[in-house]
C-alpha cells in the first residue's frame, strides 16, 4: 500500500469515527455495515468493468437474486403452502423440462433445414408451455392461498443463513452465465442491452410471482447469523461491560449486534479482496490484463478472449450476488419493491470509477466514499440549509417553507435531491 | 359467418389495430436509437427518457395554448404543442452534446463510457421531469376522442363484437407513414442525408470527402428531436401520460432497434412492428378469438394466455435472445463486432 492509498483510507475511517462521536456509534457502525456491504458490490462490478472492461448495466438483477436467495435458503419452509401447491409445482416444472428436451432434440435433428426447425421448435415450446401452465396456474393460487396474511409462499429451507449468501453468489453467477454466453465476442453494446433485459426480468418475476417470495407483500422476519439484541441485554456478562463502560444496556446491546455483523461483512469482504488479489497476481489475472491491454494481442497469442470475459463476468456477477445476499440478511427482510436501478446498479458504477476501475483497493475506498457521501447528503443538506437561515428572524418565510422543507423534499414541489434518490422507480 | 366476422372484429379490434400503433409508438423510438448508433456509434440509455421530457414540454406548451383558447376542433392540441416542443427538445439534445458527449468524442472514448455517460444523462433528464410535472401523470388529450366507437360500429354492423378506432391510434400510424416516409426521403434524396449515411458508413471516408462532422451531429440530434416527441406524445396521447412508464420503452425500443439491425432505420420499423405484435400477441387472452373462429367442439376452456401482461416486455427479451442466437446481425444489419 502506497502512501496516498494508507492516507485516504485513514482519513475515511477518522471521518467515520467523527461521525461515530457527533452523532452515534449506532449510525456510524450502520454506515460502516453498509460501505462494506457496497464494497463486495463494487468489487464485483470492479472485476467485470475493471479487469475485464465488460459494461453491466443489470447489477441489480444480481443483487436481487442473490438476495432471493437468502428467501429460498434460510426462511423457514411452509409446509402447508408445499402440500397445497408442492406437487403442482413440481408437474409444471417437470413439463418445462421435458419440452426443453424435447425442443434440444427437434433443434439437433431438423439442423439441415432451418425454416422446419424453427417452426418444430416454437410449436413444441407454445405447447408445453401452455401444458405446463395446466399445472403451475392451480398450483401457485393454491400456494398463495395458504394463510396469505403471513406466509403464501413456499417459505425456504431453514438452512444457516450466512450459508445462503454462497447460494446467493451461485444463482447470480449461473444468471449471469448465458447472459454473458450470449452476447461473447460481440460489441459491448448487446452485453449492456442484454444485461438491462434481464435485470428488469428478474425484477418482474421477484415482484410478481408471490408463490416465490411473496411478491411485493415482502418477506420479513428472516434468520440472522448474529444474536438478537433483547437476547444479549439479559446476559450477564453484557450487564456487566454496560456497568463498566457506563452506557446504557440498550445501546450497548444495538453496537454489539452491528459490531457482529461488521465482523462478518468484513470477513467476507476480506477473503474476496484477498481471492482477488491473489487471482490478479495470477497467471489468470497476467492473461487479464495482457487482454485489456491489447485484445489483438493476446488474441493472436492463442487466449481465448471471448471466454475469458466470460469467466470475469460470471464472476463478477457471483461476486454482487454475495453482495446481495448480504444486504437482505443485514435488513432482516426481502424488500422487491426495493430494487431501484440508480441504488443498486448506477451507484455501485459511481463507486468503482471514484475508486479507479482496475484496482481493488480503490473500489473498496470508493465504496466507502460514495455510500458515506450517499447517506450523510441528507444531514449535511440540512446543516447547511439551517445554517445558510440562522440570521434571519424565526418567521422569515424562507426558514420556515420553501427553504429547508423544500430540501428535504417534503415542500412544495419535491426537492432535487428526492427527485434523483427517487428516480428510475416503477411507478 | 357472422361467427367470423366476429371472430375478425373482435381480432382487429383488440390486437391489430393497437399492435399497429403500439408498433408506429416504438418505431419512432426505435429509429432514434438506431440513427444514434449508427451516426454517434453509442446506445443511448437515455433515449426513454428524452421521449419522456420532450412529451412534458409539449404537455407545458398544449396547456398555455389551451389557455389562450387554440384548439385544433376533433384533432388534440397536442399536436400544435408537439410542433413548438421539438425545437425545444432539439435545443437540449444539441446542448447535452455539446456538454458532454463532444468531448468524449473527441478523446475518442470506449463505447462503454458513451453508454454511462447517456445513462448520467438520463437521470438527469429524469430529475428535469420531475421538476416540470412531478411524477404523477396526466391526461392532456382533447378534441374526438374515437373516430369509430363500439356502439356505434354495433349499430351500424349488428354485430356482437365492436370496433374501436381511437383518434390517436389512428393519428399514430398515419404519422408514422408520414414521418417514416419523410425521413426516408431525407437519407435517400437529400444531400445532407446522404452525407449522414456516408458519415455513419465509414467516418473517415466521409471526413476526407468534406462532410462537416459536426453539422452532422447537429442534424442528428434534431432529427432524434423530431422523431422522440412525435413518439413521446403519441404513445402518451394514446396510453395517457405518465412520466415514468417511458422507461419500460427502453427494453422494447433496443429489443427493435437489435432485431432489426443496429443502425439500419427499415430494420427499426421492422423491428419494432415484430416486438409490438409478438407482446401483444404472447399476453393476449385468445378464448374470445379462438371461440368464434374454431368450430364449438373445439373451443378452449381457459384464457389461452401466454403469460401474464405483467412480463410484457420480457417478450421483448425473449426476442432478443432469439436475434442474438439465430442472426446477432439483425434482419438488415451489417454483423457489428
Amino acid at each position: 500500500m502506497n502512501r496516498r492509498t494508507t492516507l485516504l483510507y485513514a482519513a475515511m475511517a477518522a471521518v467515520l469515527l467523527s461521525v461515530a462521536l457527533l452523532q452515534s456509534w449506532q449510525l456510524a457502525l450502520t454506515i460502516v455495515n453498509l460501505c462494506l456491504i457496497s464494497a463486495v458490490m463494487a468489487l464485483g462490478v470492479n472485476v467485470q468493468w475493471g479487469v475485464a472492461g465488460m459494461f453491466n448495466v443489470g447489477t441489480m438483477g444480481s443483487a436481487a437474486i442473490g438476495g432471493l436467495a437468502v428467501v429460498l435458503v434460510s426462511a423457514p419452509p411452509v409446509r402447508a403452502a408445499w402440500a397445497a401447491g408442492g406437487a403442482g409445482l413440481l408437474a409444471s416444472a417437470a413439463i418445462l423440462v421435458l419440452t426443453a428436451g424435447v425442443a434440444l432434440a427437434f433443434w439437433r435433428w431438423f439442423g439441415s433445414r432451418p425454416l422446419l426447425r424453427g417452426g418444430a421448435v416454437a410449436a413444441v415450446l407454445f405447447s408445453g408451455f401452455l401444458l405446463a401452465q395446466q399445472w403451475f396456474l392451480p398450483a401457485t393460487a393454491a400456494i398463495e392461498a395458504v394463510d396469505a396474511a403471513s406466509a403464501g409462499y413456499l417459505g425456504g429451507l431453514g438452512l444457516p443463513v450466512a450459508l445462503s449468501w454462497l447460494i446467493g453468489g451461485v444463482f447470480a453467477g449461473l444468471l449471469a452465465w448465458p447472459v454473458g454466453r450470449l452476447t461473447a465476442g460481440l460489441r459491448s453494446d448487446y452485453l449492456a442491452v442484454a444485461t438491462f433485459g434481464i435485470s428488469e426480468i428478474v425484477l418482474a418475476v421477484v415482484r410478481n410471482e408471490e408463490w416465490l417470495a411473496r411478491g411485493v407483500k415482502n418477506v420479513t422476519g428472516l434468520p440472522r447469523p448474529v444474536p438478537y439484541e433483547s437476547d444479549l441485554q439479559s446476559a450477564d456478562g453484557v450487564q456487566t461491560l454496560a456497568l463498566w463502560l457506563g452506557l446504557p444496556l440498550r445501546d450497548l446491546a444495538s453496537i454489539l449486534v452491528k459490531l457482529a455483523y461488521t465482523a462478518w461483512f468484513l470477513a467476507v469482504l476480506g477473503i474476496i479482496f484477498w481471492l482477488l488479489e491473489r487471482l490478479g497476481r495470477a497467471p489468470w489475472g497476467r492473461m487479464m490484463r495482457a487482454i485489456r491491454d491489447n485484445e489483438e494481442a493476446a488474441r493472436a497469442m492463442g487466449k481465448d478472449v471471448a471466454r475469458r470475459h466470460l469467466q470475469a463476468f460470471v464472476l463478477g456477477s457471483a461476486i454482487v450476488g454475495i453482495g446481495g445476499a448480504m444486504l437482505v440478511t443485514l435488513d432482516g427482510q426481502f424488500t422487491a419493491g426495493a430494487y431501484q436501478p440508480l441504488r443498486y446498479t448506477f451507484l455501485i458504477w459511481v463507486m468503482v470509477i471514484i475508486g479507479g476501475a482496475g484496482n481493488h483497493r480503490g473500489a473498496v475506498y470508493g465504496a466507502f466514499l460514495i455510500w458515506f457521501v450517499w447517506v450523510q447528503a441528507e444531514t449535511a443538506g440540512l446543516w447547511l440549509a439551517s445554517a445558510a437561515t440562522a440570521l434571519l428572524a424565526p418567521g422569515n418565510p424562507l426558514r420556515t417553507k420553501p427553504g429547508p422543507a423544500s430540501l428535504r423534499g417534503d415542500g412544495a414541489y419535491p426537492g432535487l435531491r428526492d427527485a434523483f434518490r427517487a428516480a428510475w422507480t416503477h411507478p | 359467418m357472422t361467427d367470423l366476422l366476429n371472430g375478425l372484429i373482435h381480432l382487429t379490434s383488440m390486437l391489430v389495430l393497437p399492435g399497429l400503433a403500439y408498433g408506429s409508438q416504438l418505431a419512432f423510438g426505435a429509429l432514434g436509437v438506431t440513427l444514434i448508433f449508427g451516426v454517434l456509434r453509442f446506445s443511448n440509455f437515455a433515449h426513454a427518457e428524452g421521449m419522456s421530457l420532450g412529451t412534458a414540454v409539449c404537455i407545458l406548451l398544449t396547456l398555455w395554448l389551451q389557455g389562450k383558447g387554440i384548439a385544433l376542433g376533433p384533432l388534440p392540441t397536442a399536436l400544435i404543442g408537439m410542433c413548438l416542443a421539438v425545437p425545444v427538445m432539439a435545443l437540449v439534445f444539441i446542448g447535452t452534446d455539446r456538454a458532454l458527449y463532444q468531448h468524449f468524442r473527441r478523446i475518442n472514448a470506449r463505447p462503454e463510457v458513451f453508454m454511462i455517460v447517456s445513462a448520467g444523462v438520463m437521470l438527469i433528464m429524469n430529475g428535469a421531469i420531475r421538476l416540470i410535472v412531478g411524477p404523477d401523470g396526466r391526461e392532456f388529450e382533447d378534441g374526438e376522442r374515437f373516430i369509430v366507437t363500439a356502439g356505434g360500429f354495433r349499430a351500424w354492423s349488428g354485430l356482437a363484437e365492436p370496433l374501436v378506432l381511437k383518434t390517436s391510434q389512428a393519428m399514430t400510424i398515419g404519422l408514422a407513414l408520414a414521418v417514416g416516409f419523410a425521413l426516408f426521403l431525407f437519407l435517400s434524396r437529400t444531400r445532407s442525408g446522404r452525407s449522414m449515411r456516408a458519415y455513419a458508413d465509414n467516418r473517415n471516408l466521409a471526413l476526407l470527402s468534406g462532410v462537416d462532422p459536426d453539422r452532422i451531429v447537429r442534424l442528428t440530434w434534431v432529427l432524434v428531436a423530431v422523431l422522440s416527441v412525435t413518439g413521446g406524445v403519441l404513445f402518451g396521447l394514446d396510453k395517457g401520460y405518465r412520466p415514468f412508464v417511458y422507461q419500460q420503452l427502453l427494453l422494447p425500443m433496443f429489443a427493435a432497434a437489435v432485431v432489426g439491425g443496429l443502425g439500419s432505420p427499415l430494420g427499426a420499423i421492422a423491428g419494432s412492428m415484430i416486438v409490438a405484435f409478438s407482446e401483444l400477441a404472447l399476453t393476449f387472452a385468445w378464448k374470445k378469438a379462438l371461440g368464434y373462429l374454431l368450430p364449438a367442439a373445439w373451443a378452449p376452456e381457459g384464457l389461452m394466455q401466454f403469460l401474464s401482461t405483467d412480463y410484457k416486455f420480457a417478450i421483448s427479451f425473449l426476442i432478443l435472445v432469439v436475434v442474438l442466437l439465430v442472426r446477432p446481425a439483425g434482419l438488415f444489419g451489417k454483423p457489428v463486432k
